[in-house]
């Protein structure tokens, strides 16, 4: 945990990312104590007000400006960052249940579960996962739920291939083949001596996962097939003041920052943790 | 070789058969036709009549079979909106999503390969430190959202392009920057890594000890390998993009395969989202098996391992 911290410490990109993060998490978990102004409120006497950069601290301001309808758009941001954390973290996790679970399956047990299993990986890498998102969603419905369900849909397989390839090497290792000699069960070897060894590989894949899922959100809500109003969302945000371009720069501008500098973090973490685990990658610095 | 040529060729007829599959369910879950196509306050016995004659009414394997049969000969009825042949309609829209998907993939593959190799042969310069960060930012700006940015600085504020439409090649610059950004941004950090493992190779020790020149260990030993997961990423990326650029499209109002989708989604238009979805699909796995095939060509040790 030492060596984890100095190295995080030491590359500066990795430190970014994590900094970055806990402030986003952080302000997205403070937002009800705040007092930030009602996020679904509109004021029509203040429709797609200017930003105003140094009324940040005082009363009843719009540091970022007003939307279509004079709701504050920083007030919305912060909101919104809930919902996007909450749907992504949601998905990636239990995408990231099944996929390990299926991919120690598929990899232990071979056979034919491992045929049928890849097989159904290949087809559904078949369809562009936004196309298979869409119908999905637009057959379910949107809703919170659905769009949790529809983002792990389209991340285990991910998962799955990774881990199922570790699982074969990690199959003909002797501490499996001598938890098997002395009578393990198949469930206990999968569980208690296979998973421990591939949760590192999940937990980087994962932190990947979570900057696309990120994206492929707030790509549905643009498309007006996410969480639905009138919760804030950051890709809503985008769709409604799309109109106003020519007007309002500042209602289209604010939340596109908001998801690169969220999606950027995840990245910056991910891929120093990526390189601190994977020792090839680690000796080449 | 002819071995593996078959087996690929049935797992890529399996592939489609299965997504044909999924489709046909997923599909069959979202809602009545009938009822949408006929004007509001339709009799209960209209809409029934309505049913019977799209054949809603048969059993659900029946009406998969039936489905499975026409949809080999590329027939998936007659679109509910458009009242013509639904394959015939999305292919009407395959040059535009070609036009942009190709443009893209051409312009964001040269941008990338350029920076991605620049950033491997200047190790722990600026200039890989330059190329580096605005591939990771590229890789982290949602395309959607780029395409608006675009739109502001260059059509609104500038008013040097048009803000979308299809037709002339004004039109076409920023939704092929947009997708372009995010394929470059890829393909760079890609390349680079590739390039760095090649690098430390024992063969290229081997070839600059030979005392050859340094091109002809860059484009013989380096650059010949490095292309093979960039090929794999290219497919990945070709594919996502002749299906997947639905965002793009509906920023820029191009009319192409993925904004004629979200329309039948929306309008439940079945047949169109099942001749659409069938034929990306197709292409999807075409290039991935011309891929493979490709491998054979760039790598003899696949062609041996086979």
């Amino acid at each position: 945990m030492k060596h984890f911290i100095t190295d995080l410490y030491k590359s500066k990109a990795g430190l970014v990312g994590a900094v970055l993060i806990m402030v986003i998490v952080l302000v997205s978990l403070l937002a009800p104590v705040l007092d930030l102004p009602d996020p679904t409120r509109g004021d029509l006497r203040a429709r797609l007000v200017g930003p105003t950069w140094t009324s940040l601290f005082a009363p009843g301001a719009h540091p970022l400006g007003t939307d279509e309808v004079g709701r504050d758009i920083l007030s919305r941001l912060i909101n919104g960052s809930r919902i996007t954390l909450l749907v992504a973290t949601t998905a990636v996790l239990l995408g990231g249940i099944v996929g390990t679970v299926l991919g120690i399956w598929a990899g232990y047990k071979g056979g034919l579960i491992d045929r049928v299993l890849m097989r159904l990986v290949d087809i559904q890498l078949a369809i562009p996962l936004m196309l298979l998102a869409l119908l999905v969603v637009a057959a379910l419905g949107p809703s919170l739920r659905n769009v949790v369900l529809v983002l792990a849909l389209t991340s285990w397989i991910r998962y799955a291939r990774i881990i199922r390839a570790q699982v074969l090497s990690l199959r003909e290792r002797e501490f499996v083949q001598s938890a098997h000699a002395i009578g393990a069960s198949t469930l206990r070897i999968m569980f208690l001596h296979i998973l421990p060894n591939v949760l590192t590989p999940a937990l980087v894949v994962g932190t990947l996962e979570l900057a696309r899922v990120i994206i492929m959100d707030s790509a549905l809500s643009f498309l007006g097939l996410g969480v639905q109003p009138p919760t804030p969302s950051w890709g809503r945000m985008l769709a409604d003041g799309r109109v106003y371009i020519s007007s309002a720069w500042w209602a289209v501008t604010f939340p596109g920052l908001a998801i690169v500098l969220t999606v950027l973090s995840v990245n910056l973490f991910g891929d120093w943790l990526r390189d601190y685990f994977d020792p090839k990658t680690r000796s080449a610095k | 070789m002819i071995g593996f040529f078959l087996r690929r060729l049935g797992e890529s007829m399996l592939a489609i058969w299965g997504v044909v599959t999924i489709m046909f369910f997923v599909t069959r879950v979202l809602g009545d036709p009938a009822a949408l196509l006929l004007p509001i306050g339709a009799s209960a016995a209209d809409i029934e009549a309505l049913r019977d004659q799209l054949g809603l009414n048969q059993p659900l394997m029946v009406q998969y079979f039936h489905f499975l049969t026409s949809a080999l000969q590329g027939d998936f009825g007659t679109s509910f909106q458009h009242g013509r042949d639904a394959m015939d309609v999305v292919l009407e829209r395959l040059p535009a999503t070609a036009t942009l998907a190709l443009t893209a993939i051409a312009i964001g593959l040269v941008i990338g390969a350029v920076a991605g190799s620049v950033a491997a042969l200047k190790r722990g310069s600026a200039v890989e430190l330059l190329v580096m960060a605005v591939a990771l930012l590229g890789q982290a700006t949602p395309v959607f959202w780029l395409g608006i940015m675009l739109i502001l600085f260059f059509a609104v504020n500038l008013g040097w392009l048009p803000t979308g439409g299809y037709g002339t090649i004004w039109q076409l610059i920023l939704p092929a920057v947009t997708l372009a950004v995010f394929v470059s941004a890829s393909i760079a950090r890609l390349l680079r890594s590739s390039m760095l493992d090649i690098l430390q190779e024992d063969y290229i020790r081997t070839a600059k000890a030979k005392g050859l020149l340094r091109s002809t260990v860059f484009f013989w030993h380096v650059a010949r390998n490095a292309l093979i997961p960039v090929v794999t990423m290219t497919a990945i990326l070709t594919g996502e993009l002749l299906g997947g650029s639905v965002v793009t499209e509906t920023v820029f109002a191009w009319p192409g395969i993925g904004r004629l989708i979200i329309q039948a989604i929306e309008a439940k238009d079945f047949p169109i989202i099942q001749a659409g979805i069938t034929l990306i699909a197709a292409i999807f796995v075409l290039i991935n098996f011309l891929v493979d095939l490709l491998y054979g060509v760039l790598d003899p040790r696949i062609r041996k391992a086979r």
